[in-house]
């Protein structure tokens, strides 16, 4: 079986498991409590919390314990618009931003927001010179994602940093998919506030954590025991927690090779695959995320496509109207200008750091076969070809 | 993507769809696209005696416009013209022992294929059948999708 879908989840490193169960079994208690029982869960999420904090360069008590990168997203969002200064109604986003963002957007656009779509070039990487445009002393926060999550193109964040700090706004970054791959220094790059997901760094999934710059005010969404400096309340989910410590921990550790092992996975990928006729690259051919490659093959249906390859125990995801709950195409490619039917051909492999060479090696036997019989059934073959 | 709730007759269809391709020399091909998920489905045949004598499919589209487009072409072969036509979406999605709900819609693609093929083919005998004309491809776009939230201000 080969799973190239890290994009929808990731494995748990086993070392992770282990010390998840440590604190599922024998560490279970609550950190607020007074009592011994209280003690080391309280250190282990203390741990957990400076070691989110170096692998992205912030202190720790810049990181704040969700349940996830929607959770992380909707905070940095609702919880800073509030107190951003009046007559800033301006909210930027784009269209290769997290799905939350965009959810968010609509919502604020019915809250009396702006809501300002910054364009992507045909790479699906945010036009600067155009957002410069947009972005002014009315914009409240700009949300960016580090890199497409879906094409991998990583963005222009410093010019979008300094276009953010020009104008005053706030800015967000979504380092989901970022984090475990690419050297990230929130100080540095300007950053107010960062969404992480612990499932994106090799741990369990439900949990995620927000960075908020020290200085940056906020609201919190969800209220009650005034957990988390009072912008998280609810009993940590202390195992969890944990767990995405020690996946950061590892990440950070393990970051070099794991990004030239991703990098040899990637061309090998790119080498076999684009011989294929009739086979496109998404995205930035260069400036990308190590672990995301996205290909299109003209004339064939993504969905279709991947039941074939899942019948060959290999999982990847596509782009397709087909296979999208709401029937529509990939909005990112069709921000990137490709046609309707050309984002329905869309294959997009997202690697973790445990695939293998072999695995890729075997995606690149089948493909062809499936390439060609689906060719075969569609009527947009030869009536191109023949025309 | 979510994994699909195909049933086995489906995901055999579709791994071996039956009459799929095209017909040497057609007697009429019709040619429609999903106004829902923008697919293409095509279907030819040959008649003979008033039946359809052969038939053959290509299609632009999911696991699902395969699998239905394949049944219907084993339901409707040998078929006489006029009973052929009668055939419904819900007949074929029956033979399949049903379809996930968000996929029916690919099923009226390969009836209003084969509704098509049978229109250029009364055309070309000289029998006008404007019942049987294809609609407009770009009508009713997106039609039967759910919203099921509705956005109220934030708080
Ligand atoms: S043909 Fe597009 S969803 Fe079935």
């Amino acid at each position: 079986m080969v799973y190239f879908d890290a994009s929808s989840a990731m494995p748990t490193r086993p070392e992770v498991i282990d010390e998840i169960v440590q604190y599922m079994r024998d560490d279970f208690g609550n950190p607020a409590s007074i009592h011994g029982w209280g003690s080391a869960p309280k250190r282990g999420m203390e741990r957990a919390r400076e070691e989110i904090g170096k692998l992205i360069n912030a202190m720790p008590e810049e990181i704040i314990f969700t349940s996830g990168a929607t959770e992380s997203i909707n905070l940095a969002l609702r919880g800073s618009l509030p107190h951003t200064e009046k007559g800033r109604m301006k909210v930027a986003t784009s269209a290769v931003d997290h799905r939350s963002v965009r959810a968010i957007a609509s919502a604020l656009a019915n809250s009396g927001y702006e809501v300002i779509d910054l364009e992507v070039d045909i790479y699906g990487v945010i036009d600067v010179e155009k957002a410069d445009r947009v972005i002014g002393d009315d914009t409240a926060l700009i949300s960016i994602p580090y890199a497409s999550p879906e094409v991998g193109s990583i963005q222009p964040y410093k010019e979008l940093a300094e276009l953010a700090r020009r104008s005053g706004s706030l800015l967000h970054m979504d380092l989901t998919m970022a984090a475990f791959q690419e050297p990230i220094d929130v100080a540095r790059m300007g950053i107010d506030l960062a969404t992480l997901s612990s499932n994106d760094l090799l741990g369990p999934k439900g949990v995620g954590a927000l960075y908020v710059r020290r200085g940056v005010k906020m609201t919190p969404v969800l209220r009650g025991g005034g957990h988390e400096r009072g912008l998280r309340s609810g009993s940590e989910n202390v195992a969890g927690i944990v767990g995405m410590g020690a996946a950061a921990r590892i990440c950070r550790e393990r970051m070099g090779g794991v990004r030239k092992h991703l990098l040899g996975l990637r061309d090998r990928l790119s080498r076999g695959l684009l011989q294929i006729e009739g086979s496109h690259l998404n995205g930035h051919p260069t400036h990308r995320l190590p672990n995301n490659f996205n290909i299109r093959f003209d004339y064939i249906e993504g969905e279709s496509m991947l039941m074939l390859l899942d019948m060959n125990g290999i999982g990847v995801g596509t782009g397709s109207a087909c296979s999208s709950k709401n029937l529509e195409a990939s909005h990112t490619l069709l921000s990137m200008g490709l046609p309707h039917e050309k984002a329905h051909g869309s294959m997009q492999i997202t690697l973790n750091p445990l695939n293998t060479e072999e695995e890729v090696d075997h995606l690149i036997d089948v493909m062809p076969g499936i390439v060609s019989d689906l060719r075969a059934m569609s009527p947009l073959y030869n009536k191109e070809e023949g025309a | 993507m979510d994994r699909l709730e195909y049933n086995d007759m489906v995901l055999e269809h579709f791994k071996n769809p039956r009459n799929a391709g095209t017909l040497e020399e057609a007697d009429a091909i019709g040619q429609v696209g999903n106004p829902v998920c923008g697919d293409m489905m095509e279907i030819s045949i040959n008649v003979k005696d008033d039946r359809i004598e052969d038939i053959r499919f290509r299609t632009f589209g999911c696991a699902s416009a395969i699998a239905t487009t394949s049944m219907l072409t084993e339901v409707v072969k040998g078929m006489r013209l006029e009973d052929a036509e009668k055939v419904t979406w819900d007949d074929v999605m029956k033979s399949l022992g049903g379809l996930p709900k968000i996929k029916v819609h690919c099923s009226l693609l390969a009836v209003d294929g084969l509704k098509a093929a049978l229109y250029y083919y009364y055309k070309k005998v000289g029998v006008d059948r404007p019942d049987l004309k294809p609609k407009d491809e770009d009508e009713d776009h997106h039609h039967d999708v759910e919203v099921n939230i509705q956005d109220s201000p934030l708080v």
